[in-house]
């Protein structure tokens, strides 16, 4: 029994930053680079599962990365994860979703997991579409969103709710093996332990190329070309200045003002 | 002469209002000698036909299933419509329903694609899309070269909703044969809110992240009491369980619908909580990251420590 935990490096931006020469992207040394938020829930979702089953499962993540990317694998691997796969060729640096998608598809291919459990979305472009552009790829049942799951190994169906706008959930069944994205606040999820950390320096990963998956160039061209990249005209609250007093004081001032007091 | 589909989509037999932005969207780039068709899937379609008939829809597509949401028949459908009258362009609303079904059928069919797109125009004869990117911080103009069908998922609560009678001729659909994975069970409404009124309150003090600790909660509670304000937070609060999910504003929780004057303190300001306070007239934000997209939004800012503020505060009142 194993469950493939495919993850993602994300960047957020100094305060400061620039665009790279040709406009289309920000250069990169201005990033700080993490671990996506949503993926410590899906990495967490599948080590409870493990832990449930009393440790008849394998739980496997994977990246599509450089080697920048490897922290982040670490980082889930620190938290308990058994191994990981990095996937990486520079034909990949433009790759969008959906060619993510076509890469983890040959994972899936290669390591043959009963189930599938990627972030909602992530945290730096959002676009919300690898985790299911990978189930329209393999063909497989699939559900985004995923805010409770009930699922023990080896079941041909899983129990889960998705969380949809205004606090609402569907509740619903779903066919296994699944591909299931899911949303924060499904649990709690752990911090790495020293142990953990220390660990996961020694867990195996898996380099790959493309070629390595029988992928090619073509097979990873993104669904979308971006001309430009640009710092948009932002609204500027004005802003109360002074000591925090003073601050407090005229926030005091606009709260009984707008209020009528 | 091309054509442009609008997925529409409805929950337990009644349409989703953001299909009608979508239809807005499609509208705004819709070129002389263009159809646009919206389909939609449900128990009885002919029923929701009349609301999708707005100005500048040529022919509401209307297919015979369940009322369950089914994201392997949508696609289906889409696919179907896809391959029969190769549209230039297919859109529906980055809603959660469209997450499950828009990213499976771009993979499968090879489509152009770009989601949560916040703007659209034509450059010439290239259909140039806007979405955000690094947490908001910037913005990418993309398009989609050599792309016959491009399908778009379009933010909501950005695009007005369509509206003006209009006079679509309504077309039956068969629903195509498909392997449908998924059953629904049921609902599960949010938890009682216990008369806490974040949608009816004019006055909402909201917490973030910066707060940091549930030690830290208790006092903004007091604080919230006392400046006569309804206590609200942001999503994280609310999944580590601090304040009860009723207090949560934003796309997945409340939408602070009547709010005249909202004071975010230690709010980020995400996507997702705009969603719910971004149309309030006085939005404060109180933030000690100058960066934070909250004061790009707000009329007021204090960069500031949350908790220095509150205490001076609650001297005022």
């Amino acid at each position: 029994m194993k469950i493939l935990v495919p993850v993602k490096q994300i960047a957020s931006l100094d305060d400061q930053f620039e665009l790279r020469d040709d406009g289309r992207d920000v250069d990169d040394d201005y990033f700080e680079k993490d671990l996506n938020e949503f993926d410590h829930f899906s990495v967490e979702e599948a080590l409870l599962i493990k832990e449930a089953a009393g440790d008849a499962v394998e739980v496997v993540v994977a990246i599509v990365g450089d080697d920048d990317a490897d922290d982040a694998l670490r980082t889930a691997l620190a938290k308990g994860a058994d191994r990981g796969i990095r996937v990486w060729d520079d034909s990949l640096a433009d790759a969008d979703g959906i060619a993510v998608a076509r890469v983890l598809a040959k994972l899936v291919e290669r390591e043959k997991p009963d189930m599938v459990f990627t972030g909602a979305q992530s945290s730096d472009f959002g676009s919300a579409t690898t985790g299911m552009a990978l189930a329209g790829l393999l063909g497989w049942p699939h559900a985004a969103v995923v805010s409770h799951l009930d699922y023990k190994p080896g079941s041909a169906t899983a129990g889960l709710r998705r969380e949809l706008e205004g606090g609402l959930e569907e509740v619903m069944t779903i066919r296994c093996p699944a591909v299931l994205s899911i949303q924060l606040g499904i649990n709690q999820p752990r911090y790495a332990s020293l142990r953990g950390i220390k660990q996961a320096k020694q867990k195996p990963v898996d380099e790959l190329s493309l070629d390595d998956l029988g992928l090619g160039d073509d097979d990873v061209r993104p669904a979308s070309n971006v001309r430009r990249m640009y710092v948009p005209e932002r609204g500027k609250a004005e802003l109360i200045t002074g000591t925090a007093a003073e601050q407090a004081a005229r926030l005091a001032e606009i709260i009984k003002e707008i209020r009528g007091m | 002469m091309g054509e442009i589909i609008v997925i529409a989509t409805q929950r337990d037999g009644e349409l989703r209002p953001s299909s009608l932005e979508a239809i807005t969207a499609a509208r705004g780039v819709k070129q002389a000698g263009d159809s646009l068709a919206v389909v939609i899937v449900a128990a009885d379609p002919q029923a929701l036909a009349g609301g999708l008939s707005v100005e500048g829809v040529d022919e509401v597509i209307a297919v015979k299933a369940s009322d369950d949401f089914q994201p392997d028949l949508i696609e289906a459908v889409a696919a179907e419509l896809v391959a029969q009258r190769k549209p230039s362009l297919v859109l529906t609303a980055h809603g959660v329903d469209a997450w499950s079904f828009a990213p499976t059928l771009a993979a499968r069919n090879g489509l152009g694609f770009a989601t949560d797109v916040l703007a659209l125009r034509r450059d010439g004869g290239d259909l140039v899309a806007t979405r955000a990117g690094y947490a908001e911080k910037v913005l990418m103009d993309i398009d989609f070269p050599g792309k016959e069908t491009v399908l778009l998922t379009v933010r909501t609560n950005v695009f007005e909703p369509a509206s003006g009678q209009g006079s679509a001729k309504v077309t039956d659909m068969a629903a195509p044969a498909a392997d449908i994975a998924t059953t629904h069970e049921g609902w599960k409404p949010p938890a009682d809110a216990g008369g806490i009124d974040i949608p009816g309150s004019e006055f909402i003090l909201s917490i973030g992240r910066g707060v940091a600790d549930e030690s830290n909660v208790e006092q903004f509670l007091e604080l919230a009491d006392k400046v006569g304000a309804t206590l609200g937070c942001s999503r994280p609060i609310a999944d580590n369980g601090w304040l009860p999910k009723a207090r949560q504003v934003g796309q997945s929780g409340q939408l602070a619908a009547s709010c005249r004057l909202y004071v975010a303190m230690g709010v980020s300001g995400s996507v997702q909580h705009q969603w719910g306070m971004k149309h309030v007239e006085n939005i404060v934000a109180v933030n000690s990251d100058p960066e934070a997209s909250i004061f790009s939004i707000a009329r007021y800012g204090i960069v500031g420590d949350m908790f220095e503020i509150a205490s001076e505060l609650e001297n005022h009142f």
